[in-house]
């Protein structure tokens, strides 16, 4: 089934959905910051909460769909660049977008942000110290968990950190305005008269999702900055080199 | 009109090539691209040296002959249109023009300009037919085809199997033409008999002559003389997995 070229696309176009769906799920969760402290701690406690089969079982599944994407990805640039060994002397590209032709770039580099993000956040290997946040706010009665809150808004007082953050989801954008688009290419559910209207979809989805991840870096940037002051200010009060 | 040439020369296959310069002077403004190269061997052969190769026939954008990467883009700057439709008005005075032999591994130089295409053939011979008795014509209306499906069918007949797509494509992916070959059999009655064994035949055929992969770029029917659409490719696609999964099933 997914051993022929239109195979391998199939493959690439069903991760693709996978990891299309869950990039918006994870951003409507991270938003929740902007709604406070209680907010996105109860909901981090809720789901590492869950069931151990339903808590790993998704993480398992992201992750074969993550490996899965990026494993054909290889194989396809490969066979691709077999299949024009010599190039053209003068190369000419008469309609294909940045974002298509820059596929495996954005694709690798996005591919390197996710393990940092994991060492970062989840596995927090990076920062050690976020393991020891832990607070009673957001947490259920005569509990305690951990602070997701104080440690996001920590972690992006890193200037780089914050940055790369925001770099990441910018080409984050540019892959899914062309991914978006070839999945349903790719799976044969598109024609031209919906062409235009499946490619607005996917550029608006994209920078939805660029907005909706860059917004709490770009945030705590600005209030860093003295430009807005939006998060609790004792957060930001001690020496931000220390951070 | 005066013009700077430089020509890919390749003695065969297993030559690594390079590009000749030549000046052309008196170019008719209205003669085609060929003509043009026409003239240029003229000089050539004048000179005592040897002429440029370059695959030609009917001269009227048909038979798919004629190939050409010319500035970068298969058969040249003008859309819709095949080198040998192409005319020297569109170049300006004095322009340096670089001509290219059609570049991927399938498609090995011959010599010159001249390609082997024949893998286009060989998906052809894969499944691009129908299975009938030959003989006298049948009557005209004795399947009747909606008058819709006969239209995509006869946009993805239009293709003549020049191979621009493939040229154009940053993969050397065959996929437009593949797609437009069974596309065209596929939409109609007596096509779609066959269908599965068709798609599953030419794809195969495809894979195993050394394109690349389709990455949804379009730059094959920007390029395409014929401007065969990406839908083809859309429903290649489709009828390829269902014809996988009925095959599971069946």
């Amino acid at each position: 089934m997914f051993s022929s070229s239109l195979g391998k696309k199939y493959l690439m176009a069903l991760t693709g959905i996978v990891l299309i769906g869950f990039v918006f799920v994870h951003m409507a969760g991270n938003l929740q910051v902007l709604l406070g402290q209680d907010k996105i701690n109860a909901y981090a406690h809720a789901l590492q909460s869950l069931p151990m089969p339903i808590l790993w079982g998704s993480r398992l599944f992201l992750l074969v769909c993550v490996v899965i994407h990026a494993w054909t990805a290889i194989v396809l640039i490969r066979e691709n660049r077999a299949a024009r060994p010599q190039g053209n002397e003068v190369e000419v590209t008469k309609r294909a977008g940045l974002s298509s032709l820059k596929m495996g770039l954005s694709g690798t580099i996005l591919l390197f942000f996710i393990i940092f993000h994991l060492l970062h956040f989840t596995i927090r290997t990076v920062y050690p110290e976020y393991n020891d946040m832990m607070t009673t706010v957001g947490a259920p009665e005569g509990e305690e968990v951990h602070d997701v809150y104080t440690m996001v808004l920590a972690g992006f007082q890193h200037i780089w950190v914050s940055v790369f953050y925001i770099v990441a989801m910018f080409l984050l954008c540019g892959h899914l305005s062309h991914g978006f688009s070839s999945v349903f290419q790719s799976l044969g559910i598109r024609s031209d008269s919906w062409r235009v209207k499946i490619e607005l979809v996917a550029k608006a989805y994209a920078w939805v999702i660029f907005l909706g991840f860059s917004i709490i870096p770009i945030l705590v940037l600005g209030q860093m900055l003295d430009f807005i002051s939006f998060f609790e200010p004792s957060l930001f009060s001690n020496s931000l080199a220390v951070r | 009109m005066k013009l700077i040439l430089r020509v890919w020369r390749q003695d065969g296959a297993k030559d690594e090539g390079r590009f000749e310069t030549h000046q052309l002077d008196g170019v008719s403004e209205d003669s085609s691209f060929l003509e043009m190269l026409d003239q240029l061997n003229e000089q050539l052969l004048e000179e005592g040296t040897e002429p440029v190769l370059f695959d030609h026939d009917c001269r009227e954008g048909i038979c798919g002959s004629c190939s050409l990467t010319i500035n970068g883009l298969a058969h040249g700057p003008e859309d819709s249109t095949t080198t040998c439709q192409l005319h020297m008005r569109k170049f300006t005075d004095g322009e340096t023009v670089t001509i290219e032999p059609f570049r991927a591994r399938a498609f090995p130089v011959v010599r010159d300009l001249v390609v082997d295409r024949s893998a286009f053939d060989r998906i052809t011979q894969a499944g691009g037919y129908i299975t009938v008795r030959t003989g006298s014509a049948p009557d005209g209306n004795a399947i009747p085809v909606p008058k819709d499906d006969s239209d995509k069918a006869m946009d993805a007949a239009a293709c003549i199997g020049c191979g621009a797509c493939v040229a154009s494509c940053k993969n050397a992916s065959a996929m437009l033409f593949t797609s437009a070959k069974a596309g065209h059999l596929n939409l109609l009655p007596q096509g779609k008999a066959e269908k599965d064994k068709r798609v599953l035949a030419m794809v195969e055929e495809m894979d195993n002559s050394g394109f690349g992969n389709c990455r949804n770029y379009g730059e094959c029917s920007a390029a395409c003389p014929k401007d065969i659409s990406l839908d083809y490719i859309s429903k290649l696609n489709r009828d390829h997995a269902a014809a996988k999964v009925r095959k599971i099933f069946s």
